[in-house]
């Protein structure tokens, strides 16, 4: 049974998004700028496509722009505030969790001159509230958090984060909503961010296209200069195939968000308890409580409370478990064999050894190591999980058995 | 039709008695091999020299990097030919170095005459006089300086025509591939083998590999890099086939039967064995290794005698003394480096006690491997091998 649970690195494309980007690769190729019918017809698509993701943001479509990826809106964000801002102070505030896309754009600033404050967190993840409000100060031009993180899937207090941003002075807030997209429900303005990432393969939409929310009236510096596409935010010919198909996938997604949830966090929560209740020497890295169901309203469970009172609550996206005496990357060649597919770490920094994010959050080395994150998608089922408790059982009581005698 | 002439020097073939024009037609074979995808290349051996002519839009820098890649090239020097006549050697002469001093700003130089056909009126030194003469008078910004001049210009006299030339691009040197036979490389994905293999295709020989692997404690990305690190090898070595093979079950056994400590040094003699068989297959004559002298537990001198002792084939390690530094050096040199430093998890890697036995006695090493079913191991073993040839880009 082939099970995909890699969809934090991307999902695979819904059907009809491949079908509309092909259209406007076959026939509809035209340049949005050309003056012909063709370029008008081109235009209209990637216009359709920015209202499909500003609906699915809840914000206008003046205040969507497409950049090439997640981490081009992720570096726009961060290096253009940076250049719109700079008379006014010399200080970014991040936190020590966030995704490469926001970390290496803050220590190129940092190597430049940029005093660049980094949160620490707690050990689910959870940023140091009290840590960010006295970093806090006149100098501050910018804080740029994550919504949702995407290792643990831990959902951060964005809205305390935002109002406690906006109470300090005129400071921007940019947030990368890239994991929390499709996942929760997404409030740009209840967040009160001035910028926020997203980007399409991590919503069933192609690779290679991304958007940034900025919010009307907020001024940033382009990174990109030439043609004045996209409002001169961002140059370069459209990319309409991209747009088009991510303003589907944005479609399709937001019109469905509610049962997707639904079907994350059930599948999730099955792979949970049957992992707690079948594979012993386990330890659960994600917050076990899942951000916005119908449980997290009233009922918490003692697991989710933290040292200080605050609720740690997961995306239903990510479930992170450590197989403890089973490497990560072994166990994940194990079940790539019966054809399941989970990450270690992040797809993208799993290259490097251990796990930055997991480090920042205290954990012990054993327990990186053996860190496997599963993350899911609406495609997702029960029989699905049942298949992988199985597989995961086997895989790792034989990766046990050899190792046993070593440890 | 204008043609790109190019001497080619052999370097040892030369020193060859009886077998020379055997090595110079392997020489010649591999160049011809190497500038294949060209059209348009005459190679002849002409008075001890290989003289390549190509069309004149192929660009220099791509024929000599090419051959330069051919084992058994000393040096490559581009040249023109001239007839052998005292006034078309001056004439040219003064050609040749108007176009130094205009592309390089050249203002000494040197004559350096040489004089194969020995009917040629004119003797060695003379012809160095008399076309520098020529040449003092032509070009009023040149001086001599015969001790370092910017610009050495040889003249090489023949029966027919003559050459011209100036510089020397030094290649590789060694021996023609395929004048020593094949042998089979334990080709890792780490930094030494590739070296290892490098070396002794260097002396002429056919390199085939085998590659051992532990999926799915390995990476199927570490048998990908396997083969990228194959294909830069290719470019000296030609076409290389690599067998690969899953140590899983073997390692299983032996961490199910055998001491933890022993583990190294019993998973290399396996290696060892299922190469012996490969080589049988395949006509190597030896085995290759990128084992160095102290380099890790299993490469220490009591360890290397106990892996010897698993194979009565002789096992080649080009490497055993040098030091890693020097090693690197040459992998970034021959373009193997980067590749090889790419993180993915390589056989030895895995499974790696915590106090490997550095002093092995092979008394006690085959009573560990007594308790398993070595041969049965072995045959499952090369029952599941995958084979792969990798060829040029």
């Amino acid at each position: 049974m082939f099970v995909y649970l890699d969809n934090s690195a991307t999902t695979k494309q819904y059907d009809q998004v491949t079908e509309r980007m092909t259209r406007f690769m076959n026939e509809d190729f035209g340049n949005p700028s050309s003056l012909h019918r063709m370029g008008v017809t081109a235009e209209r698509a990637v216009k359709e496509a920015r209202q499909a993701v500003a609906s699915s943001l809840y914000v206008s479509d003046e205040e969507i722009y497409f950049t090439g990826s997640g981490t081009e809106a992720d570096n726009m964000a961060i290096f253009g505030a940076y250049h719109a801002r700079k008379r006014r102070g010399n200080k970014i505030i991040t936190s020590e969790v966030e995704h490469p896309a926001v970390i290496e754009a803050c220590k190129r600033l940092e190597a430049a001159g940029v005093q660049v404050v980094y949160i620490g967190c707690d050990g689910k993840g959870l940023i140091d509230m009290k840590k960010l409000e006295e970093s806090l100060d006149d100098s501050t031009i910018l804080v740029t958090i994550m919504a949702v993180n995407n290792e643990l899937g831990t959902v951060e207090p964005i809205e305390e984060i935002g109002d406690l941003v906006k109470s300090k002075g005129d400071i921007l807030f940019h947030t990368d909503a890239v994991q929390a997209y499709g996942k929760v429900e997404m409030a740009a303005d209840k967040w009160k961010a001035d910028l926020m990432t997203v980007s399409g393969h991590k919503i069933h939409g192609p690779k290679g296209i991304g958007a940034i929310y900025i919010k009307k009236g907020v001024h940033t510096e382009p990174l990109i200069f030439g043609g004045g596409q996209e409002k001169g935010i961002r140059s370069g010919t459209e990319n309409t195939p991209g747009i088009a198909g991510f303003g589907l996938a944005a479609e399709i997604m937001h019109g469905n968000l509610k049962n997707r949830i639904r079907t994350m966090e059930k599948v999730r929560s099955y792979l949970l308890e049957g992992i707690k209740a079948e594979i012993p020497d386990i330890r659960i890295n994600s917050p076990e409580t899942v951000f916005n169901s119908e449980k997290s309203a009233g009922k918490q469970d003692a697991q989710s409370r933290q040292a200080d009172g605050r609720i740690a609550l997961s995306s239903p996206g990510i479930l992170n478990v450590s197989f403890l005496g089973c490497r990560g990357e072994v166990l994940l060649h194990f079940l790539e064999q019966r054809d399941i597919y989970v990450s270690t770490g992040a797809a993208c920094s799993s290259r490097k050894k251990g796990s930055r994010v997991l480090a920042a959050a205290g954990l012990a080395a054993p327990v990186i190591d053996s860190a496997i994150r599963f993350s899911f998608s609406e495609f997702n089922t029960i029989e699905q999980m049942d298949y992988v408790l199985v597989e995961l059982k086997k895989a790792v009581s034989s990766m046990r058995r050899l190792t046993q005698r070593r440890r | 039709m204008e043609r790109n002439i190019y001497i080619v020097r052999c370097g040892e073939v030369a020193l060859k008695g009886m077998n020379k024009p055997y090595f110079e037609r392997m020489l010649v074979e591999r160049i011809r091999k190497v500038l294949k995808k060209h059209q348009g290349i005459e190679i002849r051996r002409e008075d001890g020299l290989i003289v390549v002519r190509t069309v004149k839009d192929i660009p220099g820098d791509t024929v000599i990097g090419e051959i330069s890649k051919v084992f058994g090239v000393d040096s490559i020097s581009p040249a023109i030919e001239v007839e052998s006549d005292m006034e078309a050697i001056e004439e040219a002469a003064i050609v040749f170095m108007q176009k130094q001093i205009e592309e390089k700003g050249i203002r000494t130089f040197k004559v350096e005459a040489k004089r194969a056909d020995k009917s040629f009126p004119v003797q060695s030194p003379d012809i160095a006089r008399r076309v520098g003469a020529k040449v003092l008078i032509a070009c009023k910004v040149l001086k001599v300086d015969v001790h370092q001049p910017e610009c050495r210009l040889h003249v090489h006299v023949r029966r027919e025509r003559s050459f011209l030339f100036e510089q020397k691009v030094s290649a590789l040197g060694g021996l023609p591939l395929g004048t020593n036979g094949k042998g089979l490389v334990l080709l890792s994905g780490g930094i030494d083998s590739p070296v290892a293999a490098f070396l002794m295709a260097k002396r002429g020989m056919y390199i085939e590999a085998v590659h051992f692997h532990s999926y799915p404690y390995t990476s199927e990305r570490a048998w990908d890099k396997v083969k990228d690190l194959a294909r830069v090898l290719t470019q000296y070595c030609g076409n290389i086939k690599i067998h690969s093979i899953n140590l899983l079950p073997i390692q299983e056994q032996i961490v199910q039967h055998c001491p933890e400590e022993e583990m190294t040094i019993l998973v290399r003699r396996f290696m060892m064995k299922i190469a012996e068989r490969v080589a049988a297959e395949t006509g190597s004559l030896m085995l290759i290794t990128g084992e160095n002298l102290g380099q890790v537990a299993s490469q220490t001198a009591e360890a290397l005698v106990v892996t010897d002792a698993a194979t009565s084939l002789p096992v080649m390690r080009p490497l055993i003394g040098m030091d890693k530094v020097e090693i690197m050096d040459l992998a970034r040199k021959i373009g193997t480096y980067d590749i090889a430093i790419l993180p993915y998890e390589d056989c030895c890697t895995v499974f790696l006690p915590k106090h490997p036995k550095t002093k092995p006695k092979l008394s006690a090493i085959l009573e560990s491997e007594s308790r398993l079913d070595a041969d049965g191991l072995i045959e499952k073993a090369l029952e599941n091998k995958e084979t792969v040839m990798i060829r040029p880009v």
